[in-house]
């Protein structure tokens, strides 16, 4: 299982868990994961199209996914996935 | 049997290795740590250039601190060559084995023809303010001076501004710009300690530059009471030697970065939720930039301001004083900055957490195919919010060549 923190901002949308332990080898599998078990994640997260929106970055183990190889990085069972989207207030 | 002075320096000389002027000259750079141990007086008139500064009497408490290596070596100076024989004998007890005195001191030093420097002087009002500055090597009075000469500029004087305000106010920085065109309102109390009750609905730039004066009077606040625009950006920050980003909204955040990146002017970003922040310096091509971390803005109910989700009001306090301490650091040319390292601040769990950040090969501001574009006239379209046209590559940046005070 790989440990997901869910930034606080949706946190409503996961009963209030600042972190969930979901299952999945890439990227891509722990988000539909996630978005499986908290549908209402799905317009938060992803896109019509079902990517990731551009406003949400994703670190594994403190690094950007976007500069990681390949498109579906793989993520290990001992790994740690933050999604991040930009704060507004000053 | 008593000793007389002749007998103290007779053993002094038999024991220390003296070196000359010219032998020290000559020396390569970094080949041995050079100490003045003349009296503070003396050391403003002039030293050796890359001498450090120990007086005599401070030598045995200060000398580890500069010198951890007692095998190193070690030169000492004062103005005749007599003091620093006496110096250099101390440390001999102490177990430095390299230490050599120079015959003559400063005065052979000068009487030679050999450069020296003249260190900034502070009057004796800044030397008793920025005291607890000056005790620190690192920044002592030449560290110090550059803090006065130097330009930092607010974005907002709110909860991140106002702990910013203060510390920036403290410690001297000479000229600090302030953009913001609100009033203190009765809640903003909560978090925004520069503001007071009797100043409610007050400018907020007059406000500060009350509680700023009243701090430090010797600082120079410039009052921009304007929101930061598109049109009027390059403007405001021309000048500045860094910026604290303390604004609440994304266009803001975007349009000052642009800008900044055109200017080549470093932003320390900071923005908070609740019980937690975020915090990271932008080094114009250095490390990435806002829209290298952020390509688009999320939409608003996933990032609400403060005045929509609240925020604890210490959060900004913490955020805003780390900003400030990026900001001295920048301004002193020292230490790690978090260019290319993103802070997240979580006050529940008390928990700080480190990420890694990139400049982004693509991005359309700061990367090296948009510089190019830019100045080859046909710059890359900037997609989600900001300036509709690219600002222009000034690259003024630290060295300022349009006064703040100009412009205010």
């Amino acid at each position: 299982m790989t440990t997901v923190y869910i930034p606080s901002v949706l946190r409503s949308n996961v009963g209030g868990a600042k972190t969930l332990e979901l299952q999945g080898d890439s990227i891509r599998s722990v988000v539909d994961a996630l978005v499986e078990q908290h549908p209402s994640l799905t317009g938060q997260l992803l896109t019509d199209d079902g990517e990731l929106n551009r406003f949400v970055n994703v670190y594994v183990n403190g690094q950007d996914v976007r500069y990681l190889s390949g498109l579906d990085p793989p993520v290990a069972p001992a790994d740690e996935v933050r999604l991040l989207p930009a704060m507004a207030g000053g | 049997m008593p000793k007389s002075y002749a007998d103290l320096l007779r053993e002094a000389r038999a024991q220390i290795r003296e070196v000359t002027p010219q032998d020290v000259v000559a020396l390569p750079a970094d080949a041995a740590t050079v100490i003045d141990v003349r009296e503070d007086s003396e050391w403003e008139q002039g030293h050796l250039p890359g001498a450090r500064h120990i007086s005599k009497s401070y030598i045995e408490q200060q000398i580890e601190g500069a010198v951890p290596n007692r095998d190193a070596p070690v030169v000492l100076y004062c103005a005749g060559g007599v003091r620093s024989l006496f110096a250099a004998q101390t440390l001999a007890d102490m177990g430095y084995t390299n230490v050599a005195s120079m015959s003559g001191g400063f005065q052979a030093w000068k009487g030679a023809g050999y450069e020296f420097k003249t260190p900034v002087t502070l009057t004796t009002e800044q030397k008793q303010r920025y005291s607890r500055h000056l005790l620190i090597p690192e920044v002592g009075s030449e560290g110090q001076a550059k803090l006065l000469g130097s330009k930092a500029l607010l974005i907002g004087a709110g909860g991140l501004g106002s702990p910013a305000a203060l510390y920036l106010a403290a410690a001297g920085v000479g000229t600090i710009g302030i953009v913001d065109f609100d009033v203190v309102d009765v809640s903003n109390l909560q978090r925004q300690i520069i503001h007071t009750t009797d100043r409610v609905g007050e400018r907020k730039v007059e406000s500060a530059r009350k509680a700023i004066e009243a701090l430090n009077p010797e600082v120079k606040v410039i009052a921009h009471e304007e929101m930061l625009v598109a049109a009027n950006v390059e403007r405001i920050i021309a000048g500045y030697d860094v910026i604290l980003d303390g604004t609440d909204t994304f266009e803001t955040r975007y349009i000052l970065n642009d800008a900044a990146v055109a200017a080549g002017i470093p932003v320390i970003h900071a923005s908070v939720f609740r019980f937690e922040g975020q915090l990271t310096t932008f080094i114009p091509f250095e490390g990435p930039c806002y829209r290298c971390l952020y390509p688009t803005p999320p939409p608003p109910e996933l990032a609400p301001g403060c005045s929509v989700a609240g925020v604890l009001g210490v959060v900004p306090g913490i955020l805003g004083m780390l900003q400030t301490t990026e900001a001295l650091k920048v301004l002193l040319g020292m230490g790690e900055t978090l260019a290319g390292r993103l802070l997240l601040f979580d006050a529940l769990e008390m928990e700080f957490t480190e990420l890694r950040l990139r400049r982004d090969p693509n991005c359309p501001v700061c990367s090296d195919a948009a510089v190019e574009a830019r100045k080859a006239g046909r710059p890359m379209q900037v997609d989600a919010v900001g300036a509709d046209v690219p600002f222009a590559m000034t690259m003024t940046g630290a060295i300022g060549k349009v006064s703040p005070e100009a412009r205010a």
